[in-house]
């Protein structure tokens, strides 16, 4: 029943936008039963493709094609408990579920109408299972307005976007309001870039509007070089055509008739959905010449990032797009006046432009009563690291650490304890547990020393080392700095060799205070945000973890077990029954066994500390010093 | 894909036709080649650089700069390991150094029997599953050291 409407040709006006989704909307009946998996890279990965086989192979086995539809989706979010299945209207949601699992669904769901239990969602630490998809408690706190849409739409199927409402912001842009109606609208909705430096939009694009010149540039930004994040990724795989009204919209706001999509070549769905995209928007009018009969024209072409994180600069970025390598300048002149080919550009990431088709649909007014005082809207977060719930949410400003980590998230993984979220990015910083009431928006992260970036949020747990993170970020950017500026370039360098030294044991007293002067230096001095943010990840541990900077200089001691130099793996006899798991696992023979249900024997002179001990031992025998 | 049928020439005629010679796509260019030759041969380097009208030390540049871009021929199957923040905090320096043992190789490396390359990347963008190997464009999450010799064996 997957709603193919016969019309596909050009669509001339506004007016035939409408028809076609009325026609749409009628096709898909009132009451619509449809199947839908998610396909997402997570659920992929889980075997999603396999599972939407299996469900498409029974239904036409039991011919049920005219009861139940299939849709495979994007990604809802819910990544962790993938590949995830949700049965509509009623929005059941069945979680990790294989191909032996359709016979039951199709029978038992779609025929009887009777819930399959072992497939829902069990909350944590009971045996309660949760039914529909808006009761389990990672999505109730959640906002979905941008991200929606990802869970009821095939990326593939341009009629699907149009069923749900897609097109009506750019028809009601393009048909009734003027340019600058536009984008003092989205000025007024208060949207802040998404992407990092969290800069009004609509400023941006009152300064490229008013720019001297003629020809003028949009340029979507899918690299997402920020290593822990995907939602930019997930949009534009999830609903490409979305991304392309917004950016629509935007080039109409600000007077361009070309625009770029720079993706990262490290997401091939997200590249191919994209150009698919662009080929079926051009087909029928909604992209290109003449869009709808309006008069207005704007062509897209896709630009493939070669996996540079500097390319996250707008500078860079832009010589990227040009063909030359991505070597950032300084921006005494902005680039909403001198940007792509020395032409008044602008630059949003994906999220942000995802954000424009809402705005224009339901007004400033709407959009900025959600949020906080300065940082309106939504904001999605990739909740990643040691927490239960893992995956994309998306949530309002101003709602607080602990609700995303707990609420959401679930809590931490195997019951740990809560040590540090870090959020922003390799130019973010890691926040203690004293702050987890601290309200996220743009300008709160800054005051606590860290940032909200493209959203990144990476949850770390007692057993990680925040001296080890400091390194890891630092080693991170050293090898991702262009080596044009010097502060970046020996900074980084020497930051690194000292974060080394005191990881392996040699830290000298006045290392921290070395690191401080370092920091201020890259802060002030380097060219541009790589280099300046890299302070960020060093100071915020030095402010918040102290401690463990010392004992590991002083003590000689990495109190998370993290650290390899300044660690052992030792047996606990106590708990040791002698399963001799960790003796297959050792890969050089360091435990031996010296009888049968026995605790075994650890020899510290071979143990290379792959740890590959610690992670098979299930009875908590090998404990780390 | 074997890489002695095809030949350079018609590679990279046929890439920077579908481009329009248009040097502004030199990225986009260097990995379609890429895709083709599963690296850039310096012969192609040269090609691209006439085609393209630009000068050569341009177009190594770039190809240097990038970092998908391999100069060096890679193995028949590629593993490449998350050392992303999200990865990296649920142990992908452990599943790194399990890798390398059971490859013998380093991070960067390719096999001398040309079937395996191993690189690391920082984030494929599948963060909620971390740590995370992709083998062969094919994403493996939760990735722990004990599950890393069924990754390797499921190559043939
Ligand atoms: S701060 Fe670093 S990345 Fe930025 S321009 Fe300077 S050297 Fe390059
Ligand atoms: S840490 Fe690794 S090398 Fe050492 S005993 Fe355990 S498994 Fe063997
Ligand atoms: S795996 Fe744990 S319980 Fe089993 S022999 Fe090793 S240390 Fe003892
Ligand atoms: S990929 Fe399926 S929920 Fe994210
Ligand atoms: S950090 Fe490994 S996939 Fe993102």
């Amino acid at each position: 029943m997957a709603v193919q409407t016969t019309k596909q040709g050009r669509l001339n006006s506004a007016a035939e936008l409408e028809t076609l989704r009325q026609e749409i909307k009628s096709a898909t009946g009132e009451n619509p039963r449809l199947i839908t998996i998610c396909c997402g890279t997570g659920c992929l990965a889980y075997g999603g493709a396999k599972l939407a086989q299996a469900f498409r192979d029974e239904i036409e086995t039991r011919g049920l094609q005219d009861k139940v539809g299939v849709k495979t989706t994007g990604c809802h979010g819910f990544c962790e408990r993938g590949p995830l299945v949700v049965i509509r209207p009623e929005n059941i949601l069945y979680q990790r579920v294989k191909p032996e699992d359709v016979g039951d669904v199709i029978s038992d769901t779609i025929e009887q109408g009777k819930v399959v239990e072992r497939l829902l969602y069990t909350l944590p630490g009971t045996k309660e299972r949760v039914t529909y998809e808006h009761d389990v408690p990672f999505y109730k706190k959640q906002m979905r307005l941008v991200f929606g849409a990802n869970g009821y739409i095939d990326p593939t199927l341009i009629e699907d976007y149009i069923g749900v409402g897609g097109y009506t912001a750019m028809v009601k842009a393009l048909f009734s309001m003027t340019p600058d109606e536009v984008v003092s609208e989205v000025k007024r909705s208060g949207l802040r870039g998404r992407g990092g430096g969290g800069f009004s939009a609509g400023a941006k694009w009152e300064s490229t509007r008013e720019a001297h010149g003629g020809l003028k540039y949009l340029i979507c930004n899918c690299d997402e070089g920020d290593p822990g994040a995907f939602m930019d990724r997930s949009l534009m795989e999830g609903n490409p055509f979305g991304i392309l009204e917004g950016m629509v919209i935007a080039a109409y706001a600000i007077g361009c008739h070309e625009g770029y999509i720079y993706i990262r070549h490290e997401y091939p769905v997200a590249v191919k959905h994209a150009e698919m995209a662009i080929a079926k928007a051009e087909a029928m009018g909604l992209l290109g010449d003449n869009i709808l009969g309006s008069g207005f024209s704007f062509k897209i072409k896709i630009n493939r990032g070669g996996g540079a994180f500097v390319c996250g600069e707008s500078t860079a970025l832009m010589a990227s797009v040009e063909g030359r390598i991505g070597e950032p300048r300084a921006k005494y002149i902005h680039t909403s006046e001198k940007g792509l080919w020395d032409r008044p550009t602008v630059l949003n990431n994906v999220e942000t432009l995802a954000n424009v088709p809402l705005i224009i649909n339901r007004g400033a007014q709407w959009y900025s009563s959600i949020g906080t005082a300065n940082s309106k809207g939504t904001k999605i977060f990739s909740l990643v690291g040691k927490v239960n719930n893992t995956g994309l949410i998306e949530v309002p400003m101003g709602i607080t650490l602990r609700e995303i980590i707990y609420d959401i998230g679930g809590g931490i993984l195997k019951n740990k304890k809560f040590k540090a979220v870090q959020t922003g990015g390799p130019s973010g910083g890691c926040l203690p547990a004293e702050m987890l009431d601290l309200a996220v928006d743009f300008d709160e992260l800054s005051r606590a020393g860290s940032m909200m970036g493209s959203g990144a949020m990476i949850v770390m747990d007692e057993d990680n080392c925040m001296v080890d993170i400091a390194r890891y970020f630092v080693s991170f950017l050293e090898g991702e700095s262009c080596g044009k500026c010097v502060p970046c370039r020996e900074g980084l360098k020497r930051m690194n060799q000292i974060l080394e030294r005191i990881t392996n044991g040699n830290g000298r007293d006045g290392d921290i205070e070395l690191l401080e002067d370092l920091s201020e230096t890259l802060t002030w001095g380097a060219l541009c945000g790589l280099g300046g943010g890299a302070a960020n990840p060093v100071m915020s541990t030095i402010r918040y973890f102290r401690d463990e900077y010392e004992a590991h200089i002083k003590e000689k001691r990495c109190p998370a077990g993290v650290c390899k130099p300044l660690i052992t793996y030792n047996i606990v006899e106590a708990n040791c029954p002698g399963c001799n798991l960790c003796i297959k696992a050792c890969p050089v023979n360091a435990i031996t066994s010296p009888g049968k249900k026995m605790p075994v024997i650890l020899d510290q002179s071979k143990c290379t500390k792959c740890g590959a001990c610690y992670d098979v031992c299930r009875l908590n025998a090998v404990e780390v010093r | 894909m074997t890489l002695e049928t095809k030949s350079p020439a018609a590679v990279v005629n046929n890439v920077l036709a579908k481009y329009e010679r248009d040097a502004s796509m030199l990225v986009g260019i260097l990995q379609d080649i890429q895709v083709e030759m599963n690296y850039l041969p310096k012969e192609c380097l040269v090609m691209v650089s006439e085609g393209l009208d630009i000068p050569l030390t341009r177009v190594y540049s770039v190809a240097t700069f990038f970092k998908a871009f391999s100069l060096k021929p890679r193995g028949r199957h590629s593993v490449q390991c998350c050392m992303g923040t999200a990865c990296h905090v649920r142990g992908a320096e452990k599943v790194l150094d399990k890798l390398q043992t059971e490859m013998c190789l380093c991070a960067g490396e390719t096999s001398a029997d040309m079937k395996f390359t191993l690189e690391t990347v920082n984030c494929v963008g599948a963060c909620a599953l971390g740590p995370v190997v992709v083998v062969d464009g094919e994403y493996v999450g939760q990735v722990t050291t004990d599950k890393v010799k069924s990754i390797l064996e499921s190559c043939k």
